[in-house]
């Protein structure tokens, strides 16, 4: 339970978010030319961070906008708050 | 050796004032070298150690675990075993677990209270009715037990349930495992902890995992809080904390840990005399012997290894347990904890060899790892024991994810999640 401070619409309660998961996965560029390791890597494979985790979140009750949060898992506090196609912040 | 619990043996102590039990596991410093190591002293480890020494003659193992056994994910979830899963390989693991069960108090001489009081899963709209009629077709072409019951039927078996048309989610009918119910979560640790340290087993707790030693793609050992232990085999059932070792090993898996809640209100009369899950609208309840409500809420959205969780999921299973139990307005909750589960993408779990030698992982249960722990820890055993996976696991092997072959238990099986 944590409050989420979306860069569109200022500070919200986390319930009007939804998690997006994992941040920073690119699409593949060339999904023909993946093997099925490289597909399972892309489409299954997660870091499940326990520290500071780069994600995703969508203000599914607000703004419905989409950007980047990083959020250290272990205790819930969010360190930096992003827009989507910014690059993560060193931390 | 351990001196049997009996009836007489309760009377003898009495006397005594219960001063002179003998201890139940020994609590010894790790050995320098090992044959085999588990990581993770809950139900799943510890059952796991007991077989590797009872079915596969490994006497010289350690089950590590950070704090004190059963005192994560075991002593957290709402008991509830059953084995109603919509696959062939699905039903063919949890009813393997089923079956263990059955007789697991006489075979451990420790009461872990498994009661078969049924579990019975409710369906709120036509897709359940049709998932949930299709499930029961495909759990008696398996060989378990489950019956389709309509909406008189339902309310027959459990009274307490408002099976009025005029709700938001009516109750259009359910299933129910007559073989299925629930133990008593601390017992089934407690048990196996005993039965695994009278073959010698060392269950060393206080004993965190700090890293993981490979020679190439062979492990070494491990580093832990009580030093160096070498050893060739590590088999890992760290539940939530999984990816925390698999990142040790440089190893990825499919996980995501998420904090699952659970409640227990004030201990009342017994009222409810089955398990009663209703995926819907997310609630579950049952009640234990010391007569609490015990209610399992649904995992949040995000990543988090905070056993807690947000209070919104628990308001809406809340909402939805008065709905269908009016007669529960007035319970008065006592406690509520979260527990860290690790989910996998198909929502069936990993018990696996992996592409290090000598390292094993158990993992990926998510929200539904407790009825599968006899099973889990028999099966896991086998795998790490012949470096091969046993006919009922090998499905459940990492590399679905790659190939594709994926058991795909999203809602299909009642998973509540």
């Amino acid at each position: 339970m944590f409050l989420i401070n979306c860069p569109y619409c200022g500070e919200r309660d986390q319930s009007e978010f939804v998690s997006g998961g994992e941040a920073h996965i690119a699409r593949p560029k060339q999904p023909t030319e993946l093997n099925d390791d490289q597909w399972a890597e892309y489409l299954f494979m997660r870091k499940n961070i326990k520290g500071i985790q780069f994600e995703r979140w969508n203000h599914a009750h607000g703004c419905r906008k989409w950007f980047n949060v990083a959020r250290d898992t272990s205790n819930d506090k969010i360190e930096k708050i992003y827009k989507m196609g910014e690059q993560p912040p060193k931390l | 050796m351990k001196n049997k619990y009996s009836i007489f043996s309760l009377i003898k102590n009495a006397f005594s004032n219960h001063e002179n039990w003998q201890r139940a596991w020994r609590d010894p410093e790790p050995k320098k070298e090992y044959d085999a190591v588990i990581v993770g002293g809950g139900g799943h480890g510890l059952a796991t150690a007991y077989y590797l020494a009872k079915k596969h003659n490994l006497a010289n193992i350690a089950v590590v675990e950070k704090g004190w056994i059963g005192g994560g994910n075991t002593g957290r979830n709402t008991t509830i075993i059953r084995s109603n899963y919509l696959w062939d390989a699905s039903a063919g693991l949890y009813d393997h677990a089923l079956k263990i069960w059955e007789g697991l108090s006489q075979e451990l001489n420790y009461n872990v209270m498994f009661s078969q009081r049924g579990v019975m899963n409710l369906a709120h709209n036509l897709q359940d009715v049709r998932d949930l009629k299709r499930r029961t077709h495909a759990n008696r072409l398996n060989g378990i037990d489950a019956v389709w019951l309509e909406t008189d039927e339902v309310k027959k078996f459990c009274p307490i349930i408002n099976t009025s048309q005029d709700i938001r989610y009516p109750v259009l009918g359910g299933t129910l495992q007559k073989r299925a119910g629930t133990a008593r979560h601390d017992a089934v640790a407690w048990g196996y902890a005993r039965g695994a340290d009278e073959m010698g087993v060392d269950i060393i707790q206080n004993c965190e995992v700090k890293g993981i030693k490979r020679n190439g793609d062979t492990v070494e050992g491990l580093e832990t809080t009580k030093g160096f232990i070498k050893t060739k085999k590590i088999g890992v059932v760290a539940a939530g904390h999984s990816s925390v070792i698999a990142n040790m090993a440089g190893l990825k898996l499919p996980l995501e840990s998420k904090p699952l809640q659970a409640l227990v209100s004030e201990p009342v009369k017994p009222i409810i005399n089955t398990v009663v899950m209703s995926n819907a609208v997310h609630a579950y309840v049952s009640q234990s012997d010391k007569g609490e409500l015990v209610i399992g809420a649904g995992t949040d959205s995000y990543v988090s290894y905070t056993q807690k969780g947000s209070f919104n999921i628990v308001e809406e299973t809340l909402k939805a347990i008065l709905e269908l139990y009016p007669i529960f307005s007035r319970m008065k909750m006592l406690r509520q904890w979260g527990g860290i589960v690790d989910i996998c993408p198909d929502a069936s779990p990993i018990i696996s060899k992996t592409s290090i030698k000598g390292l094993y992982f158990n993992c990926g249960w998510g929200t539904g790892g407790f009825k599968a722990t006899p099973g889990s820890g028999d099966l896991f055993a086998h795998t790490i024991a012949n470096d091969e996976p046993h006919k009922l696991n090998a499905a459940f092997n990492i590399n679905r994810f790659v190939s594709g072959d994926l058991v795909d238990e999203h809602g299909a099986a009642a998973v509540a999640h």
